[in-house]
C-alpha cells in the first residue's frame, strides 16, 4: 500500500510540469499548478516513506517487461530511509522557485525548469525503490538527464553551457562505469535482480571488482574527492534551488546506491572499509580546504558537498570495518552516522543554497567581497544562513553535531577495541577535528563577509527582504534543522530499521543506536545551553537597565572616518590558511607592481582553481586532442564521406564471413 | 548533590583568580608591585556597572558573540572534573561535546568580531579560526589517548583512570600530551608565545584585538568567560598531570585549588620568560602540539 503511494507520488512529480508545455497561455496558472503538483507528490511520498520506515509497507511489486527480462519495486527501511530527502527538497524547491525564477521574470526557461524537476524527483525516486538493475539505471538516466537541463537552464550564458556539458560527460562516465558493474552482477548471478548475493558465494576476487566498479560509478555521481571535478560548476551556475536538490539530494543517490550495492556484496574485505574511510578523509579534508579558498558563495557552498559527502563516507568506512571485523556496534555508530548526515546534508546544505539564492536575487551578485551587511537589510535571511552555518559546521545544539557525534564514538570505540580500529581512529578523529574547525573557519569567513559589518557595494546596501514564498522554505528547512539536532532520539527507529536493512544477508544483528548512544541526553544538555543563555541575558537587562547603549562608529584606532571598504575581506580573512594549505591549493595571486611615484588606481585579485578539472583533466585532455591530431583529415563534414566509412567498415565485418583461416591452414599445409 | 554544588561555585568564583596570579607572577619577575591579585574581580566588577557603547555597523550578532561564548564555557566546565569528585554532568560522548562547545563559543566570538567591520577584528577573527585548526585536532588526539588508557568515552573517567591504574606503560603517552595539551592550553586562552594580552598593538593581537569594540557589561562577560576558559582547560591539564605528583590521592582533594594556582603561575613564569612568537611561526608550534599528541596515541597501539 506505502509503495503505491510512493508510485503514485512518482507519477504525480513526472506529470506535475506538463500542463505548462501544453497550456502556453495561462502559464501562470501553470506555474502555481506545478508547484501544487509538486507538493501533493512530496506529501504522498513522504506519507509512503514513513510507512516503509516504520516497517508497515514491506511489499515489493513485480512486472513483465520483455525487454529487460522482468522488473520489480520495492519499498524497505533503506529505500524509505532515502526517499525522504528526495521528497522533502523535492517539495520545498517549487514553493521557493515560485518567488525565485518566477514566469513572468524567467519567461523562456521557466517552463523546461519546472518539467525537469518533476522528472528529475520522479527519476530519483524511482531508482531508490529500484529492485533490478535496469530498472535502477532508468532511473538514473531520467535523474542525469534531467539534471543535466536543468543545470543548463539558463544555457544563454557561456558558463553555464560548459557547466552542463561537463557535468554530462561526468555522469556518463558513470554510468558507463554501472553498465560494467551490472553486466559483471548479470553474468556472475545470472540476474539482473538486486538481491544480496550469499556469504561466500561470490569469490573474493569478484567482490573486489564489484566494490571497485560501485566505488567509481557511484563516486563519481557522489562527488567524491578526486572524482568530484564537475560539482563545484555544476552547483554554482545553476539556479539556486536547483543548486539545492543538486546538492542537498542528487549527489544523495550516489551514497545511496554505494550503500545499497555494498549491502549487495557481504563479504567485503576489511580493507575496503579502510579505504572508504581514507577515501572520505581525503574528501573531507580537501573538500572543506578549497572551500575557504573560492570567493564565488555558490561555489564555496559546492566544495562544502564534497566535505559532507566525505563525512558520510567516513562513516560508511568504520561500519563496512565493522561489518567485515564483526563489530555490531561500529557498524550501529558508523552506518548510523552515515545515514544521519545524509538527512542533515540534506536540510542544512538546502537551506544555505536557498540562503544563497536569495543573497543573489536582492544583491546581484555570488562574489562574497562584494556583498556585507546584509543582515540588517534581509534579517530573515541572515538569521536562516546562520542556523544552516552553525549546522553545517556540526556545532551544537543542531543537527550536524549529532551525526558526527556518533561518527566520533564509532572511530572511538574502533581504537578501544582492536589495532586496525586504532588506525582508523588514528587517521579519522583529527581529521574530522580538522575538518570541523575547517568548516568553521569557512562559515565564519561567509557570514562575516556576506551578512555582517557595512555593506562593500552599492547593490548589497540596497538589497531587499525577498518573498514569503522563499522564506518559507528556508524556514522549514531551518526548523528541521533545530528540531533534529535538539531532539535526535525520533530519528533513532528510523537509523535502526535501515541499518538492519543494510545488514540482511550477513548473519549479522544490528544493535539499536539507542543502546550504543545516550541520545536522551541531547534534549537535556540543549535546554540547559539555552537556560544559561537565558539566565546571562536576564542578569545583563537587570544590569543595564538603567544605562541604554550608546550608538557610534565602530572604533578604528582613532581613525575618525571608518569606510566599508576598510573591513577585512572575504580572501584577507581566509589568507593565512590558504597560505598553510598552499601545498593543495596552489593560489594563484595577481598583484600590481608599484613602479612609478604617482602609481594610477589598479587592482589586485587571486584565486585557487579546481584541482582535477583544471590542472589534470583539461590539460590531459588537451594533450590527447594535440596526439589525435592527424585524425581530423578524416572529419570533412562531407556525408559522402561518412555514408564510404560505413560502407568500409562494413566490407571489413563482412569478411569475416570469408574462411580465411581455412585458407591459412590449406597454405600452410601445402 | 554536595560536589555538584561545590563544582558549580568553584567553576564560577574561582576563574578571575587565575589571571590575577599570572599577573602577579609577571610583576614578581619584573621586580614590581603589580596589582593587586584579585584585581580581575574589580574589573570585572567594574565592567558590569558601566555604561556601553555600540557601533552602529552591528545586529544582534555583536551582543550574541560574549553571552554565547559564556553559556557554552559554563556548560563545558560542567563536564570536567575537578579534583576527585565527578563532573555534574557526564554521560559516553560527552568530551566531544566538550570541545564542540568550545567551537560554539569561537563561531560566535569571531561572528562578533565582524560584526564590527573593522579591519584589527577581522585580522584578529581570521588567526584565532586559523590556529584553532590546528589545536583542535591536538586536543582530540590527546582525548584518543586517554580513552585508549581508559576504555571509556566520558571525561570523568577518561581523567580519573590513568591516576587509579598507573603504570609504566602509560607514562611516556600521557607525558607527551600533558606537553601537547599545555601548547593547547596556552593558545585557546591566549596567552604568550601565541598572543600577547598585554601588548600594545591591535595588528599584533589574536584576542583582544576581537573584542575591541565591546565595551561595559559585554566587556566584563568576555573577562569572565575567558578567564573561566583558562580554568576549563586547566582543569584538564592537571587531571593528566596529577598520575605523576607525590600523594596524588591527597592532591585530588582541595589541594586541586592550590595546582590551579600554582599552575597559573608557571602560565605567568613561561609569559616573562619567553617573548611572542611571529604570526607565521605560530601554526608550527601548534603542529608540534598537534605531534606530540599523535606520537602519544601511536605509542599505545602497539
Amino acid at each position: 500500500m506505502f509503495l503505491f503511494l510512493i508510485l503514485l507520488a512518482i507519477a504525480m512529480a513526472a506529470v506535475s510540469g506538463l500542463p505548462g508545455f501544453v497550456l502556453r497561455r495561462s502559464a501562470g496558472g501553470c506555474e502555481r499548478l506545478a508547484a501544487a503538483g509538486m507538493v501533493g507528490a512530496a506529501c504522498a511520498g513522504l506519507a509512503g516513506a514513513a510507512g516503509g520506515m516504520l516497517g508497515l509497507g514491506r511489499d515489493a511489486l513485480a512486472f513483465r517487461w520483455p525487454a529487460i527480462g522482468g522488473g520489480s519495486v520495492g519499498l524497505d527501511a533503506l529505500s524509505a530511509f532515502f526517499l525522504v530527502p528526495i521528497f522533502l527538497i523535492g517539495g520545498l524547491g517549487p514553493i521557493y522557485g515560485l518567488g525565485y525564477w518566477p514566469h513572468r521574470r524567467h519567461p523562456a526557461n521557466g517552463r523546461r525548469l519546472r518539467f525537469f524537476w518533476g522528472m528529475l524527483v520522479a527519476g530519483m525516486a524511482l531508482l531508490v525503490i529500484a529492485r533490478h538493475a535496469m530498472i535502477f539505471l532508468l532511473g538514473w538516466e531520467l535523474m542525469a538527464l534531467s539534471a543535466f537541463f536543468l543545470v543548463s537552464t539558463e544555457d544563454h550564458h557561456p558558463a553555464s553551457r560548459q557547466a552542463g556539458w561537463i557535468y554530462l560527460i561526468a555522469t556518463h562516465v558513470s554510468t558507463l562505469v554501472l553498465f560494467a558493474l551490472f553486466a559483471v552482477w548479470r553474468h556472475v548471478t545470472g540476474t539482473f535482480a538486486m538481491e544480496p548475493a550469499a556469504p561466500q558465494a561470490l569469490g573474493q576476487g569478484v567482490t573486489n571488482l564489484c566494490m571497485g566498479l560501485a566505488w567509481v560509478g557511484f563516486g563519481v555521481k557522489a562527488g567524491v574527492m578526486p572524482l568530484h571535478f564537475w560539482l563545484p560548476g555544476a552547483h554554482a551556475n545553476a539556479p539556486s534551488h536547483v543548486s539545492a536538490i543538486m546538492s542537498g539530494v542528487v549527489i544523495k543517490t550516489g551514497i545511496y546506491g554505494m550503500v545499497r550495492w555494498f549491502a549487495l556484496l557481504p563479504d567485503a574485505a576489511p580493507a575496503w572499509g579502510a579505504l572508504v574511510l581514507l577515501l572520505g578523509v581525503l574528501s573531507g579534508v580537501l573538500g572543506v580546504v578549497f572551500a575557504i579558498g573560492q570567493h564565488d558563495l555558490k561555489r564555496l557552498l559546492a566544495y562544502h558537498s564534497v566535505e559532507n559527502i566525505g563525512i558520510i563516507l567516513m562513516g560508511l568506512g568504520v561500519a563496512l570495518l565493522g561489518r567485515a571485523m564483526q563489530r555490531p556496534e561500529w557498524v550501529t555508530l558508523g552506518f548510523g552516522a552515515c545515514l544521519f548526515h545524509v538527512w542533515n546534508h540534506s536540510m542544512f546544505k538546502p537551506l544555505l543554497f536557498f540562503c544563497a539564492g536569495a543573497v543573489t536575487q536582492a544583491a546581484r551578485t555570488r562574489q562574497m567581497d562584494r556583498l556585507g551587511g546584509l543582515a540588517t537589510r534581509m534579517p530573515w535571511t541572515a538569521v536562516f544562513f546562520l542556523v544552516g552555518a552553525v549546522a553545517i559546521c556540526g556545532l551544537p545544539p543542531l543537527n550536524g553535531f549529532v551525526s558526527e557525534w556518533l561518527l566520533y564514538l564509532g572511530l572511538l570505540k574502533g581504537a578501544t577495541d582492536t589495532a586496525g580500529g586504532a588506525f582508523a581512529a588514528l587517521i579519522g578523529v583529527p581529521a574530522l577535528a580538522m575538518i570541523g574547525a575547517l568548516a568553521l573557519a569557512c562559515f565564519v569567513k561567509v557570514a562575516g563577509a556576506v551578512f555582517l559589518g557595512a555593506p562593500r557595494t552599492r547593490s548589497a546596501g540596497t538589497a531587499r527582504e525577498v518573498a514569503l514564498c522563499e522564506r518559507v522554505p528556508m524556514a522549514v528547512l531551518a526548523v528541521g534543522c533545530v528540531g533534529v539536532g535538539v531532539w535526535p532520539s525520533v530519528v533513532a527507529p528510523a537509523l535502526d530499521a535501515a541499518t538492519g536493512c543494510w545488514l540482511q544477508g550477513t548473519g549479522l544483528d544490528a544493535m539499536p543506536l539507542a543502546r550504543a548512544v545516550p541520545l536522551g541526553v541531547i534534549p537535556l544538555l540543549a535546554l540547559m545551553l539555552v537556560a544559561c543563555v537565558a539566565l546571562i541575558v536576564w542578569r545583563l537587562r537587570c544590569r543595564t537597565a538603567v544605562a541604554a547603549p550608546r550608538r557610534s562608529l565602530t572604533w578604528d584606532c582613532g581613525y575618525a572616518r571608518p569606510d566599508a571598504r576598510m573591513q577585512y575581506t572575504a580572501g584577507s580573512f581566509a589568507r593565512t590558511l590558504v597560505l598553510l594549505f598552499r601545498g593543495v591549493l596552489r593560489p594563484a595571486e595577481h598583484r600590481p607592481q608599484v613602479e612609478t611615484l604617482f602609481p594610477g588606481p589598479t587592482h589586485a585579485h587571486s584565486h585557487v582553481d579546481e584541482a582535477v578539472l583544471d590542472r589534470v583533466l583539461v590539460p590531459a585532455g588537451r594533450k590527447i586532442e594535440g596526439a589525435f591530431a592527424w585524425f581530423h583529415r578524416f572529419h570533412r563534414g562531407l556525408t559522402q564521406h561518412y555514408v564510404l566509412y560505413v560502407l568500409a567498415v562494413l566490407l571489413v565485418f563482412l569478411c569475416t564471413l570469408f574462411p580465411f583461416r581455412h585458407m591459412v591452414s590449406v597454405w600452410l599445409k601445402q | 548533590m554536595l560536589d555538584t554544588l561545590i563544582h558549580i561555585a568553584v567553576l564560577l568564583v574561582v576563574p578571575p583568580l587565575l589571571p590575577g596570579v599570572i599577573a602577579k607572577t609577571k610583576a614578581w619577575f619584573a621586580g614590581r608591585d603589580g596589582p593587586p591579585l584579585l584585581q580581575p574581580y574589580y574589573d570585572i566588577a567594574k565592567c558590569l556597572r558601566r555604561g556601553w557603547v555600540v557601533s552602529e555597523t552591528t545586529t544582534w550578532i555583536f551582543l550574541a558573540g560574549p553571552i554565547i561564548t559564556l553559556a557554552a564555557t559554563l556548560l563545558a566546565g560542567l563536564m570536567v572534573p575537578l579534583g576527585r569528585a565527578d563532573a555534574p554532568i557526564a554521560f559516553t560522548g560527552d568530551l566531544i561535546l566538550f570541545a564542540y562547545l568550545f567551537g560554539l563559543a569561537r563561531f560566535f566570538t569571531t561572528s562578533a568580531a565582524l560584526d564590527t567591520g573593522s579591519a584589527f577584528e577581522g585580522m584578529g577573527a581570521a588567526r584565532e579560526v586559523t590556529f584553532a585548526c590546528l589545536s583542535e585536532p591536538a586536543l582530540f588526539f590527546a582525548f584518543l589517548v586517554l580513552a585508549k588508557i581508559s576504555g571509556a568515552f566520558s571525561l570523568t573517567p577518561m581523567l580519573h583512570a590513568p591516576a587509579a591504574a598507573f603504570s609504566a606503560g602509560i607514562a611516556a603517552p600521557l607525558i607527551l600530551i600533558l606537553i601537547g595539551l599545555f601548547i593547547v592550553l596556552l593558545a585557546e586562552t591566549c596567552r604568550i608565545p601565541v598572543d600577547d594580552p598585554n601588548t600594545h598593538l591591535e595588528l599584533t593581537m589574536i584576542h583582544e584585538a576581537m573584542v575591541l569594540d565591546h565595551s561595559g557589561p559585554l566587556f566584563g562577560i568576555i573577562l569572565y568567560a575567558a578567564a573561566m576558559k583558562m580554568l576549563v582547560l586547566g582543569t584538564l591539564v592537571l587531571q593528566v598531570l596529577v598520575p605523576f605528583l607525590p600523594g596524588r590521592e591527597v592532591l585530588r582533594g582541595p589541594l586541586f585549588l592550590v595546582l590551579l594556582v600554582a599552575l597559573a603561575g608557571v602560565i605567568g613564569v613561561v609569559e616573562s620568560v619567553m617573548a611572542r612568537l611571529k604570526m607565521r611561526h605560530v601554526p608550527y608550534l601548534l603542529v608540534g602540539a598537534l605531534l606530540f599528541c599523535g606520537f602519544g596515541f601511536i605509542l599505545l597501539i602497539r
